[in-house]
């Protein structure tokens, strides 16, 4: 008895299951690469970083979100960039008192779907590449900020979390190719 | 961070159904990474398409597992013609959303066939440079047909080639040739 999945051929979507199970043999072969998990944590988070710099131009183009005047603006963008990327809705919150930082917390992750974290790889940080995106996408809109996982369902924890911190405006980059 | 906690085991979920989507340029950016990753490792066209190959077999044995417990009632394939046609249909469908465009046989070899595919999902959006035109990362998906025929039991060597688009030829051990035909009638 098949029970084919009834996807909607949507030509703008793939299936879920492919994306999970490509990462997750990047982030495998990444671990057969490199010695330690540190690197592999860097590695990934440079792959979202690049990932990042031209994603933010698709968000631009798609989603027309608009000019964003405070940290609370660029939160609900990420907000919905999850959204419209991974088919997630993680909530925002968390504030710090001065406003420079939240967590965007996720009750699913996408990344991690069939996945379970080996005895020996505890101190990888398996959705990594997330933090690189959200690194990446804001430097390409003059903001520089960090961001870092202080939760992951992987190790046991209820919710991913990823804290993102404002560190300042990047005022005069040029645009890449106009030196 | 959290070593005293108590991880979830993956068999305490339930298994999916298969039903989530991301988004096309998702992939495709990840995709890109990949393959830039790849190629900064490796110093010929071969060795990419290797690796590829190799990313793309984690992915097969996977899709083997989760298929035939979900789409088949864990029911095995024992004929050659029912596995590619697998293939074909099945695993393409979970994977791309639609069957491969084509299944072929070669005339001049009965171990080899041929599954067409006039535009692979991956390489929508890679352009190849003009100087290395044989690469095809499409090797990517080789890699997935190859080790869901391994896993399966019809040890195969799978290659992309550029032909009515990308073409995968499927070149099977003798062995399975040999059973198959002892099954034959039966």
């Amino acid at each position: 008895m098949s029970r084919q999945s009834m996807r909607a051929n949507d030509p703008k979507k793939v299936s879920g299951e492919l994306f999970t199970l490509t990462y997750g043999s990047l982030v495998a072969q990444l671990l057969k690469d490199y010695e330690n998990v540190d690197d592999v944590n860097r590695q990934l988070e440079r792959m979202g970083y690049n990932i990042g710099m031209r994603l933010i131009e698709d968000f631009l183009a798609r989603a027309n979100p608009g000019r964003c005047y405070d940290l609370r603006d660029t939160a609900d963008k990420i907000q919905q960039a999850f959204k419209l990327y991974l088919g997630v809705s993680p909530s925002i919150g968390s504030w710090s008192p001065g406003g420079d930082e939240f967590s965007v917390v996720l009750e699913t992750n996408p990344m991690a779907e069939f996945v379970e974290l080996p005895d020996h790889c505890l101190g990888l940080r398996y959705s990594n590449i997330l933090a690189g995106v959200i690194r990446g996408a804001c430097e390409m809109v003059q903001l520089e900020v960090m961001a870092w996982f202080i939760a992951d369902q992987l190790k046991g924890d209820n919710v991913t979390e990823i804290r993102v911190k404002f560190v300042k405006r990047l005022e005069d980059a040029i645009p890449a190719g106009e030196d | 961070m959290s070593g005293s906690k108590q991880r979830p085991s993956i068999l305490d979920k339930s298994l999916s159904r298969g039903r989530t989507e991301v988004s096309l340029t998702a992939y495709a950016l990840l995709f890109s990474e990949m393959v830039q990753y790849s190629h900064n490792r490796v110093t010929s066209v071969n060795e990419l398409h290797n690796k590829l190959s190799e990313l793309g077999e984690r992915v097969g044995v996977r899709m083997v597992e989760l298929l035939f417990v979900r789409e088949r009632n864990y029911k095995r394939e024992t004929k050659l013609l029912n596995i590619l046609l697998f293939v074909k249909g099945t695993l393409w469908k979970s994977l791309f959303g639609k069957e491969a465009d084509k299944l072929d046989r070669a005339t001049d070899d009965e171990r080899i066939y041929y599954l067409i595919e006039k535009e692979p999902l991956v390489n929508r959006f890679i352009s190849v440079p003009r100087d290395k035109s044989s690469i095809n990362c499409a090797a990517f998906i080789a890699g997935i047909i190859e080790s869901v025929l391994n896993a399966t039991g019809f040890p195969a060597k799978v290659t992309a080639l550029w032909h009515k688009g990308t073409t995968f030829m499927i070149k099977f051990d003798d062995t399975v040739l040999t059973r198959d035909k002892q099954l034959e009638g039966r």
